[in-house]
């Protein structure tokens, strides 16, 4: 399908639902995709059934502070650069570009990348989700190295990392990224179809897509919001409430923090805690604990069901907070290790919410 | 001889006029009704206080006008000038053109043309690349040309280093010295599109403030009131000379919302609390701290994302006017309002449509002071139960949304004004006291007529390239000298408010400082 600016609109829509409270806001990244679609450049999504194995499939994402991403925003070519650096090291041209993070402003870069190289766009992402570190991907399950990468800023500065780990790739990428002004745009997790096909979280681009529509024309339907939007991702309903407190504490770079929820309706005389790190990550009733990550935990106003990012959770807003299930490749030994709620510190076991659900 | 101040604020239904003495103490008020143009409702308000005070107007040393006239120029896209726009940031920033995401016809009204041209700081206040100087020459030449009415320049990362949007205007002042042009640093904060944003609607109203302020110079001086110091309230709650607000005329779009609040503090003594302002229309929930009204980062006007300083409010459609429907069981009260025709269709004035002010008057919780004001009307034609029923709910809308501003569930004092305030009871849940001040009805006015003039500065810095204590003293430097020119006396400025934010993930300590200053009015 060729993308429309209102198909762009409700992807940012829906990717800040599948963001889980994180990702960054959508909105900068979203206009640069709707400018470039007015400017008469093609999107065109396609599903990752027709990736052939020797196929070059190449994420494209931006790395930075946000300060900086909504100060000096990108100019537009940083997306060809890093396309065409990457294929210079690699010898080979690219032949798909792809999102690497579902949720929040990685959801919108590769649009703007697909428009201003002409490259098809995968109707697929690397984590079905956001997450915060680099190594939290799906691809990452598989063995897909994140590097070679590149960084481009917007002079038409390239840089090539080939580093022995991720761990470097994330240290060397930070210093790299600080240097060209606080923010640059990255190709990483460069692979072949053969992977891709075996990595990918399939649809999200058109889930988001789905999400956002839903929740634009649910009022003039005359339907219920919120079934309509559990109705698309198969998720559940967990909690409706009022915020009574946040307490936040900035530990170690991330914006860590906890929410209680005062309920309301067939919630009343319930609490609702929920633990967040960027994205939230556990949520737990009256004391028992209903959602974890890998799973997507969304706040959304009561109402609108717009969703609230983490950092912009205060007291006294109303809010339906809905469960999804994750991708099953995060169910995975490998998956729970990576990014299941005892490597964010948290002691517990990981059990899908459809389980968790059901006991309660 | 004594010196008085007088005070006008416009609200959608309508619009007051107070004097005060300078001390504060409250002399008189009076209502009238706002007329479309603004300007014909605050006369005949100034006339109607003059009257009725009776005080010497040789006395009255200063006037202050809370304004609608910036916010009814953009929302109806009237008399707005053409603006010739700069963006200085590429190779970056391109990907979103200035004012992509405005509404169409505002976009078409307002922008005549704009060029991104090469140039821009980063964070730590280094160039991206080198100033495009040609560029900059060219484009003044071609908006000279186009005849633009205003230049409105945004620089990346300007609130660092302003370098070269003072460039753009020290060329200028060479090429189009006739026109007006605008900086960003001087108008918003960090966030390009906001920032921009808000310096290119500051530009296209110049013009509008520019007649507002002939207007009322001319009407000061048919008012034997020529000698009058003139004076606009600003959006954080402190007012500015008129030349100042001629440079800054966004400074004043949402300003009467401030007024009300700010009005509440000076008539109660009270700095923290929460305001609730109820007119015909809307009642807006603010917060008072510190005698000051709470702040938003961020502010949408008429579509446009800005992030110009404003009060942070909760605007409910449900004040005097508001019309009740009943549907079977349900009751709906508001947003829809009679506005000012409440006197001839309110059911206590003899009319037939059912509003918030004829159920507060059956319930017996208000008394109105108007002869043909007919509560007993009220009492018989509206069903008890319904009252009960809708009462009930009006009251609970409403501590719904004063919740909603709370920071926390502890309880606080609530303040009411505004010329709907009389219909609220005196107990609410999530209120310690309430409070409904003397002059209640005129807090807007008084808040205008007391206030003193503030300028607030917002620059960024990397601690370490320079020491905390001199950051800071560059920007209370800066405010100081921009509270001067807002019409301060410089022996009573004071620094209100240094707020230090770090700015995240970024070394070198980078933090934004933001500095208030707040000063007397030289008389």
């Amino acid at each position: 399908m060729i993308l429309t600016t209102q198909d762009v609109r409700d992807m940012a829509l829906g990717a800040a639902i599948l963001g889980a409270g994180g990702g960054g806001d959508p909105y900068i990244g979203m206009l640069m995709a709707i400018q470039a679609i007015e400017k008469g450049k093609k999107v065109e999504l396609i599903e990752p059934d027709v990736v052939d194995d020797n196929d070059f499939i190449v994420p494209v994402a931006m790395m930075g502070t946000p300060t900086v991403l909504i100060e000096k925003i990108p100019g537009g070519d940083e997306v060809i650069w890093v396309l065409r650096s990457i294929e210079k090291y690699y010898g080979k041209e690219a032949n798909y570009v792809t999102q690497i993070e579902a949720g929040g402003v990685n959801s919108m870069i590769p649009i703007v990348a697909a428009a201003y190289t002409g490259k098809p766009l995968l109707n697929g992402d690397g984590m079905g989700r956001a997450f915060p570190e680099l190594q939290m991907v799906t691809f990452h399950l598989i063995g897909v190295k994140a590097t070679p990468m590149v960084l481009s800023d917007e002079r038409g500065n390239s840089v090539v990392l080939d580093t022995i780990d991720n761990f470097w790739a994330e240290k060397i990428a930070r210093a790299i990224t600080i240097k060209f002004g606080g923010s640059a745009y990255i190709a990483i997790y460069a692979m072949s179809g053969r992977d891709y096909r075996r990595g990918v979280v399939r649809g999200t681009p058109t889930l988001a897509l789905e999400l956002g529509r839903t929740i634009r024309e649910a009022k003039k339907r005359g339907v219920n919001i919120f079934d309509a939007i559990l109705d698309i991702v198969k998720g559940f309903m967990i909690f409706r409430g009022k915020i009574v407190d946040v307490a936040r504490f900035n530990l170690g770079g991330f914006a860590r923090g906890e929410v209680t929820i005062e309920g309301f309706d067939e919630f009343k005389n319930s609490k609702m805690v929920i633990r967040f790190q960027n994205e939230n990550l556990v949520a737990i009733k009256d004391g028992e604990i209903i959602a974890t990550t890998p799973d997507i935990i969304s706040i959304l106003d009561i109402e609108t069901a717009k969703p609230i990012t983490t950092e912009r959770l205060r007291y006294g807003l109303r809010v339906t907070v809905i469960g999804i299930p994750c991708d099953e490749k995060w169910r995975s030994e490998e998956g729970i290790k990576t990014v299941g709620p005892r490597y964010f510190g948290y002691d517990v076991d990981y059990i899908p919410i459809e389980m968790r659900i059901k006991r309660v | 001889m004594a010196r008085y101040i007088l005070g006008v604020d416009v609200g959608s239904t309508h619009t007051d006029a107070v004097i005060v003495d300078d001390n504060g103490n409250f002399i008189g008020g009076a209502k009238t009704i706002t007329t479309p143009d603004v300007t014909t409702g605050i006369i005949n308000s100034m006339k109607l206080i003059l009257e009725k005070s009776k005080v010497n107007r040789d006395e009255i040393a200063a006037v202050s006008f809370g304004t609608t006239h910036i916010i009814n120029a953009i929302v109806q896209r009237r008399n707005l000038g053409r603006v010739g726009v700069i963006r200085i940031g590429a190779p970056a920033t391109r990907s979103v053109d200035p004012g992509m995401d405005w509404p169409d016809d505002l976009r078409k009204t307002v922008i005549a043309g704009y060029t991104i041209l090469r140039g821009g700081h980063e964070y730590t206040g280094e160039h991206i690349v080198e100033l495009d100087r040609e560029g900059v020459i060219k484009a003044l030449n071609t908006f000279k040309e186009m005849k633009v009415d205003a230049i409105a320049v945004t620089s990346v990362f300007s609130i660092v280093n302003p370098e070269h949007e003072l460039f753009v205007q020290e060329k200028a002042r060479e090429i189009m010295p006739e026109t007006p042009i605008v900086l960003s640093c001087e108008i918003g904060s960090v966030g390009l599109l906001e920032r921009e944003n808000a310096t290119i609607l500051n530009a296209a109203v110049l013009k509008v403030m520019q007649r507002a302020i002939k207007a009322l110079e001319n009407a000061l001086q048919d008012l034997n009131l020529g000698h009058a110091k003139m004076f606009f309230a600003q959006n954080d709650g402190t007012v500015a000379a008129k030349e100042y607000i001629a440079k800054y005329p966004i400074f004043t779009v949402v300003a009467p919302i401030s007024n009300s609040i700010r009005g509440a503090y000076v008539l109660t003594k009270i700095s923290d609390a929460i305001v609730v302002d109820t007119g015909g229309t809307t009642s807006n929930i603010g917060v008072l701290r510190k005698g000051y009204p709470r702040e938003a980062l961020e502010i949408e006007i008429a579509g446009v994302r800005t992030n110009i300083r404003s009060p942070d409010v909760v605007a409910v459609g449900l004040a005097g006017g508001s019309i009740v429907k009943v549907y079977g069981e349900n009751v709906v009260i508001g947003p829809e309002s009679v506005g000012y025709k409440l006197v001839e269709d309110g059911i206590a004035w003899g009319g037939d449509i059912l509003t918030a002010t004829d159920i507060a008057l059956a319930k017996g919780v208000m008394t109105i002071d108007d002869p043909r004001c007919k509560p007993e009307l009220a009492r018989q034609k509206i069903d008890p139960k319904l009252v009960e029923k809708t009462y009930e709910k009006m009251v609970k809308m409403l501590e719904d949304s004063i919740d909603k501003v709370k920071t926390s569930p502890e309880p606080e004092t609530v303040i009411l004004v505004g010329g709907g305030s009389a219909m609220w009871p005196r107990k609410l849940a999530g209120a310690k006291e309430v409070i409904r001040p003397e002059y209640a009805q005129y807090a807007n006015a008084v808040g205008a007529a007391t206030a003193l003039i503030g300028a607030s500065v917002e620059k960024a810095f990397s601690y370490e390239a320079i020491s905390r204590e001199k950051a800071i003293s560059i920007v209370v430097d800066e405010a100081k000298k921009r509270a001067i020119e807002a019409g301060a006396n410089p022996s009573t400025l004071d620094v209100a408010e240094v707020e230090e934010i770090a700015m995240p993930y970024l070394p070198g300590n980078a933090v934004k400082i933001r500095v208030k200053v707040i000063g007397k009015l030289k008389l």
